[in-house]
């Protein structure tokens, strides 16, 4: 499963959107499709624990919850800077 | 610069406003699937002390409700991380609510001349809901005219 399908399931699971993931651009925008601030908190911890990765402060912000890509950016940068 | 009907100026419209609506049952999800790690990402340890007892999920989601309406106030631009804890809410002897701000979320307060929020929370029917307000940026002679 590659980091993406990853997130997507994560999304799936805990993003509570209104659209379906599995057709959702990776650009697309995740609060226009109905993801609250609260799913974005479960999602945010989901990824976490699908990663084995912490959020640091500086990255707690709408932006990086925004959609599918920035998830996933963030994920790589959090991996890339734990090797 | 904002024109005030005695036509004097101010550096801002003066009063900044944000409110919030958060189901209890969001609360009590998160809290079953990732338990203690929810409430250390947006929960102070004071916060989470405050809602100890009966309607722990209830107090916890009209705080969770009074950062967000907060978040609104200050206009966080989306790009700006402000994590949920550099937002606390404690409650007067009295109970009334209180907001106390640090980190980014203090800072951001400051360039806007924020300097206390007035706050209202309330919950019922599974739901739980948030106010607040503040004074800003007004100038001596709009509050002389």
């Amino acid at each position: 499963m590659t980091a993406v399908d990853t997130v997507r399931h994560v999304i799936d699971k805990h993003g509570k959107l209104k659209a379906d993931v599995a057709n959702l651009a990776e650009d697309a925008d995740l609060y226009a499709a109905g993801m609250t601030s609260n799913a974005s908190v479960n999602v945010m911890l989901a990824v976490e624990d699908a990663f084995d990765i912490e959020f640091p402060d500086e990255l707690l912000s709408k932006c990086t919850f925004t959609s599918i890509g920035s998830i996933c950016s963030a994920v790589k940068g959090l991996l890339e800077a734990a090797a | 610069m904002h024109s005030t009907r005695a036509g004097t100026t101010m550096e801002h419209p003066g009063v900044l406003i944000g409110c919030d609506i958060h189901p209890v049952f969001n609360v009590v999800e998160s809290l079953d699937i990732f338990g203690d790690r929810y409430l250390a990402r947006v929960f102070t340890p004071a916060e989470q002390a405050a809602c100890e007892g009966v309607a722990f999920a209830e107090r916890l989601a009209a705080r969770y409700a009074a950062k967000e309406s907060i978040l609104k106030l200050l206009k966080v631009p989306a790009e700006v991380a402000v994590p949920w804890t550099d937002i606390e809410i404690g409650a007067e002897t009295s109970g009334a609510p209180t907001v106390s701000l640090t980190g980014r979320a203090a800072e951001i307060a400051a360039t806007l001349g924020v300097s206390v929020i007035e706050l209202t929370l309330s919950h019922d029917a599974g739901l739980a809901m948030a106010v607040a307000a503040a004074v800003v940026g007004v100038k001596v002679e709009a509050l002389a005219a």
